[in-house]
């Protein structure tokens, strides 16, 4: 047995290596595919231009317009996922039965596991007809639909991580804010929700990042329409879905069109790789209070 | 003798199969690649490759001899005429389909139900972008409320084909558009957006019926149909819906169509294609086009029935094939 031991740590060893290897060849084709490009376009011009037309016969490359999309997408997923999601959150820490827990927590998670191709085209072609009743000028590409489709989707995530946070609320703080005399709301709001809020906005920094890198809905529902516009209403283009449109074209490899998609991947990366770091930042922080 | 046989016989794998080589136009290779897997389905032992250099690189590697048949969504233009003289290959012109392209809006559009090619340059030149965004700076008439523009993405001959027939230049148009190769992203987008015109396939809006809604499109020119014309089977196939629809060719080299495996697949192409052009998604021609089309080929006849070569707009393939050799 104890010859087997190094094989054994070399082979766990080697899994880890795997993945931490694979991250680290993302990392590095993005970069290398992001220097050429930007040997050819400027990085302001790409950071703030405000056109994006690569694969025309006038290529502009500001990425502005994919990252509005992105934001305005995201934006909207956050105004449905944050509030709800905390808001159940509270209910299923604070207030549900046992009984009414156990059954709601899983149901709730049921959600995340829908594929997302399936959310996409319940965007398109259920939620965005039914909001056209009510708002007649809305395209059927849009960032709307999409965009409350996506909260839908990542509210499991906000209420399953905010409760954790919560649940890790000492026993203690209750009982001295229930012996103080307060209500059962103002224990919630005053005292845990405070208590919790590292964790909770860990929780509500990983949704932000989960929005931006969202492909499936958005690429099927919202539109490839790059354009620099804050209306929800007309369809947009998103980074996302911008790297799905080429990949899926005849765009020859190697070309500075290629390369945008490796540009836009890297803007990407960074952004959810910078959010994800605060929230694990964030994450730790709260456990050292606690423990 | 043997490679005859073999074909005739549907072949029971020969040591060495008998190669047709196939270049061209990205337009036309769908039909070119689904006539090719029918064929080799009945012929094993043919191989047919197809390749997509676009019309005129199937053209240059066709006149150095490099293929047997070349796909062009475009007649031969002079220049590759003489190309190919200079190397003493002759060629036999086969038209196999028509392209047309529709502009659509969505069924509730009230206000428009036509366009000149005009309107259509003004709406996509690339001077109009950011600009032109509104319906009524397109004709005054119309409501001032946004456009919404749909429309085949930079990789498709569809692009190609509707910005050389209207911005004049192949390639060069507005570039804020929602655009995608996929045309039931275009269907989708358009049947589901009151302000939204677009343009894509022909056969996209005859499968679609009801979800979009033809504009009769004007060129100005009263010789091809006076006033907007609607784009169908019928005025495309009489070159009256002009400029959006044009006939696409396979030109078969002279010498290459002395081979067996060759002369087999063009007898196909012209006998068994029009049903497989109707599942691309073009327009068959007139079924006395592709009987007058397996005669020429029959004949040999070399050399192209459009004087001048090149894009023509306003050809009626009809009257040129008909109107004698």
């Amino acid at each position: 047995m104890r010859r087997a031991e190094p094989v054994i740590e070399g082979t766990l060893f080697l899994c880890a290596l795997l993945s931490v290897g694979t991250t680290v060849g993302i990392v590095v084709v993005l970069a290398a595919e992001t220097v050429v490009f930007l040997q050819e376009v400027p990085l302001f011009e790409f950071l703030f231009g405000t056109e994006w037309t690569p694969l025309f016969a006038t290529p502009r490359f500001g990425v502005l317009p994919l990252v509005a999309g992105t934001a305005l997408v995201s934006g909207i997923a956050m105004l449905v996922a944050l509030p709800m999601g905390l808001l159940s959150a509270i209910y299923l820490s604070e207030y549900s039965p046992d009984r009414v827990r156990r059954i709601v927590k899983p149901v709730l998670e049921l959600l995340a596991g829908v594929p997302t191709v399936v959310y996409g085209y319940f965007a398109l072609l259920f939620v965005t007809p039914l909001l056209q009743r009510v708002i007649p000028d809305l395209a059927g590409f849009n960032a709307l639909g999409p965009g409350i489709v996506m909260g839908i989707m990542i509210l499991p995530l906000v209420s399953s991580l905010s409760e954790d946070a919560m649940q890790g609320v000492p026993r203690g703080l209750r009982e001295g804010s229930y012996a103080l005399g307060a209500t059962k709301m103002q224990t919630s709001l005053k005292v845990v929700l405070p208590a919790a809020l590292s964790g909770i906005t860990a929780a509500f920094i990983l949704a932000i990042s989960r929005a931006i890198g969202e492909t499936m809905i958005v690429a099927i529902a919202a539109g490839q329409q790059p354009r620099l516009t804050a209306n929800p209403l007309v369809p947009i283009e998103t980074m996302t879905t911008y790297i799905v449109q080429v990949s899926l074209g005849d765009t020859p490899q190697g070309t500075l069109e290629y390369r945008t998609i490796f540009a836009v991947g890297m803007l990407l990366f960074l952004g959810t790789f910078s959010l994800n770091l605060v929230s694990t930042w964030l994450r730790e922080r709260y456990r050292e209070e606690y423990s | 003798m043997a490679a005859a046989l073999a074909v005739a016989c549907g072949g029971s794998g020969g040591a060495d199969a008998a190669l047709i080589r196939i270049d061209g136009s990205s337009t036309v290779f769908p039909i070119s690649e689904a006539v090719a897997e029918e064929f080799q389905r009945t012929n094993p032992n043919v191989r047919v490759t197809v390749s997509v250099s676009g019309t005129g690189g199937g053209f240059e590697r066709f006149c150095r001899g490099e293929t047997d048949v070349s796909d062009a969504s475009r007649p031969i233009r002079p220049v590759e005429i003489e190309a190919c003289r200079s190397e003493g290959i002759d060629f036999i012109e086969l038209p196999v389909a028509y392209d047309g392209l529709a502009v659509v809006v969505h069924p509730d559009n009230t206000w428009s139900t036509s366009i000149t090619v005009d309107e259509l340059r003004t709406l996509w030149e690339p001077e109009a972008q950011g600009e032109i965004t509104r319906w009524n700076q397109v004709r005054a008439s119309w409501p001032d409320r946004e456009i919404h523009l749909y429309g085949a993405g930079v990789d498709s001959g569809t692009y190609d084909y509707f910005t050389e027939a209207v911005t004049g230049e192949e390639g060069v148009s507005r570039g804020d558009y929602t655009s995608s190769e996929d045309d039931n992203v275009l269907v989708q987008g358009i049947s589901s957006d009151e302000l939204a015109l677009g343009f894509m396939g022909l056969a996209y809006v005859t499968k679609n019926p009801g979800r979009m809604r033809l504009l009769g499109v004007d060129d100005g020119n009263p010789d091809n149909g006076n006033g907007p014309v609607a784009a169908s089977v019928a005025t495309v196939s009489d070159a009256t819906y002009q400029p959006l629809s044009r006939p696409i060719f396979i030109y078969v080299s002279r010498t290459a169509a002395e081979r067996p495996e060759v002369q087999a697949f063009v007898d196909f192409f012209l006998r068994e294609g029009a049903a497989l052009v109707d599942e691309v998604g073009y327009i068959p021609l007139a079924p006395e086009l592709y009987v007058l089309a397996e005669r020429w080929f029959a004949e040999r006849l070399v050399g192209t029935i459009f004087g001048n070569g090149g894009s023509q707009v306003g050809v009626s393939l009809e009257a040129l094939l008909t109107g004698g050799r």
